[in-house]
């Protein structure tokens, strides 16, 4: 099995480069492979514990019926999942300069350091960078 | 022998003054700082990070002004400082009017047609 190390840089809801990322990581860790994700600038946002969901009132829908999970929803997924093999750096000078200190139980606070060791270690890196 | 790394930056100007620097150019040092083995490719509109004398200086909102406004061209020339190579394609300084004169020392030119050779030289290649 391969390790695949990611950088995302996008904050929630903004594009749809996150989508893709997700399923990228997914899919790599449903396949047995390990994946290191290093959140950069605004991906540090991705994993933030107060996101909370909301009503749709164009729709017309509650909190219960628009069943919409948020981006640390989706994360958290993933790392119950990957059981062991996703391991989510979050850019602590990123994280201060954000206020984004306060994420769901997996990721981990580190540097561009981590990064660097990921890259030298892993089979494959993939940048996904913001535009 | 570690992993040899290019990192291309294209887009010029995103969030600097927030940030005061490029966030890229700060991350190719803090890379180099740890040790990777990393190269700087700009192109497109970055480009004009290599040109000297730029200055952000005198922003202010309300009663608050922007002490330390990014300084790119500098952080171009402290990278050079710190052994990382620094190109930028020159067919994109041709059309955004920038003279070779005009940038900061070191920079080294290549075109379009010679991008593929240099790619070749990396074990990765990072397109920010």
């Amino acid at each position: 099995m391969a390790t695949i190390t990611i950088a995302l840089m996008d904050p929630p809801y903004e594009t749809e480069t996150t989508t893709t990322a997700f399923r990228i990581i997914d899919a790599a860790v449903r396949k047995g492979h390990s994946v290191n994700v290093f959140a950069y600038e605004g991906a540090v946002n991705l994993t933030m514990a107060d996101q909370a969901p909301h009503p749709d009132p164009v729709k017309g829908t509650s909190v219960e019926e628009q069943d919409h999970p948020t981006t640390k929803d989706w994360i958290a997924a993933m790392f119950k999942a990957a059981d062991g093999r996703l391991d989510w750096v979050n850019c602590g000078l990123c994280v201060d300069e954000r206020g984004a200190g306060n994420w769901i139980e997996g990721p981990r606070r580190g540097a561009p350091k981590d990064f660097v060791e990921w890259v030298e270690a892993s089979d494959q890196t993939l940048v996904i960078p913001t535009k | 022998m570690g992993k040899k790394v290019l990192n291309i930056l294209e887009t010029g100007y995103r969030a600097t003054v927030e940030e005061q620097d490029d966030t890229i150019l700060w991350l190719s040092s803090m890379f180099k700082g740890a040790g990777l083995d990393v190269t700087l490719l700009l192109r497109a509109n970055a480009v004009n990070y290599a040109v000297r004398g730029q200055d952000a200086s005198g922003l202010r909102f309300g009663e608050l002004e922007v002490a330390h406004p990014p300084e790119i061209d500098r952080d171009v020339e402290a990278l050079l400082e710190k052994g990382v190579a620094v190109h930028y394609v020159s067919d994109d300084a041709v059309q955004r009017g920038i003279a070779d004169s005009e940038l900061v020392e070191g920079v080294k030119p290549i075109s379009k047609r010679d991008l593929p050779g240099l790619l070749d030289q990396f074990d990765q290649v990072w397109h920010w």
